[in-house]
């Protein structure tokens, strides 16, 4: 039952948790291209920032694996 | 039932000390590390031939990304820096090697390198400021967030370690499963995209540990917008 529970808690951790990083990663995507768009010369300053930006968002993803992992491999529930 | 990614597997026994497979390729990359720069920088001439050429191409775009996100022409930071991006990079590629697990997808070796960046982030402030100047810019802009700061602390060095650890042992991961559902030829567009994810992820790890040192270093803002408003004055 707890192995039943944890597969499909893990799998909505990952399912739900991806949808607010990818919202937000495509708008700061579409953010810095609008603004190499509109300045070509700047483009290494935005995608150096852009790539911080994005691990820093990523980073949210990221711990919703992690949680599920946990879940599926380190579940401290099924004794 | 695959591993599970958190495990570590036995290699051999070093007298009372296991050592892992994770460890016996952490040596191996620091080793290969280690030669190639021995090798290298063995004749160094003013007319570079190819090698000292491509080597002086990677320490000058290093940097020159240190002095593009600290605003410094200090080489102080150089050694640290260039060698957890290198080290990175050659782990996270070493996943390209059959039978090499990246030691980057264990959780052990990035709690160590974001440990070594928690403890030169206080090393550097200490050194650039002084205990009680390192101290008190936790206090900044006001006492009420020394706890905030604190715990920034702590927190940013965890989210450098799941970072890692989640991009590369995910790529590994589904390189495995992908392998063992589908078979031989499939996984390769896959492994391509682990190639740019591990660079980029050394990057990334790179540039915070940039951006953490020296917002440990660096005068407080107020100071500096303070002197900026007075040179435009």
């Amino acid at each position: 039952m707890i192995e039943i529970a944890s597969i499909i808690a893990a799998a909505f951790a990952v399912s739900f948790g991806a949808i607010g990083p990818a919202l937000g990663q495509g708008r700061s995507v579409a953010a810095a291209l609008d603004a190499i768009a509109r300045q070509p010369e700047a483009a290494n300053v935005i995608s150096r920032t852009l790539f911080v930006g994005l691990a820093m968002i990523e980073t949210t993803a990221i711990y919703c694996l992690v949680v599920s992992l946990l879940l599926l491999f380190a579940n401290p529930f099924r004794g | 039932m695959m591993d599970s990614p958190l495990s570590t597997h036995l290699a051999f026994t070093l007298g009372p000390v296991p050592i892992s497979t994770t460890v016996l390729t952490t040596w191996g990359i620091m080793a290969a590390l280690a030669a190639a720069a021995w090798a290298v920088t063995r004749r160094l001439t003013m007319r570079p031939g190819t090698a000292q050429a491509c080597l002086e191409l990677v320490v000058e775009t290093i940097q020159g990304q240190i002095h593009d996100t600290m605003h410094t022409a200090s080489t102080l930071f150089l050694p640290l820096i260039g060698t957890l991006f290198l080290f990175i990079l050659a782990a996270n590629w070493s996943s390209m090697v059959p039978g090499i697990e990246p030691p980057t997808a264990k959780i052990e070796t990035d709690a160590a390198l974001a440990l070594i960046v928690f403890l030169s982030v206080v090393g550097f402030g200490i050194q650039a400021r002084g205990l009680g100047g390192y101290l008190r810019s936790f206090a900044y802009p006001n006492l009420f967030l020394v706890p905030m700061n604190l715990l920034e602390q702590f927190t940013r060095t965890f989210a450098l370690v799941v970072r890692l650890f989640g991009n590369v042992m995910s790529g590994v991961f589904i390189i495995a499963i992908l392998l063992s559902l589908v078979g031989l030829l499939v996984p390769v567009p896959l492994m391509a995209l682990e190639l740019l994810t591990g660079a980029v992820q050394a990057y990334i790890f790179a540039v915070l540990a940039m951006v953490f040192i020296s917002g440990a270093i660096e005068e407080k803002p107020s100071d500096a917008a303070q002197q900026q408003e007075d040179t435009a004055s």
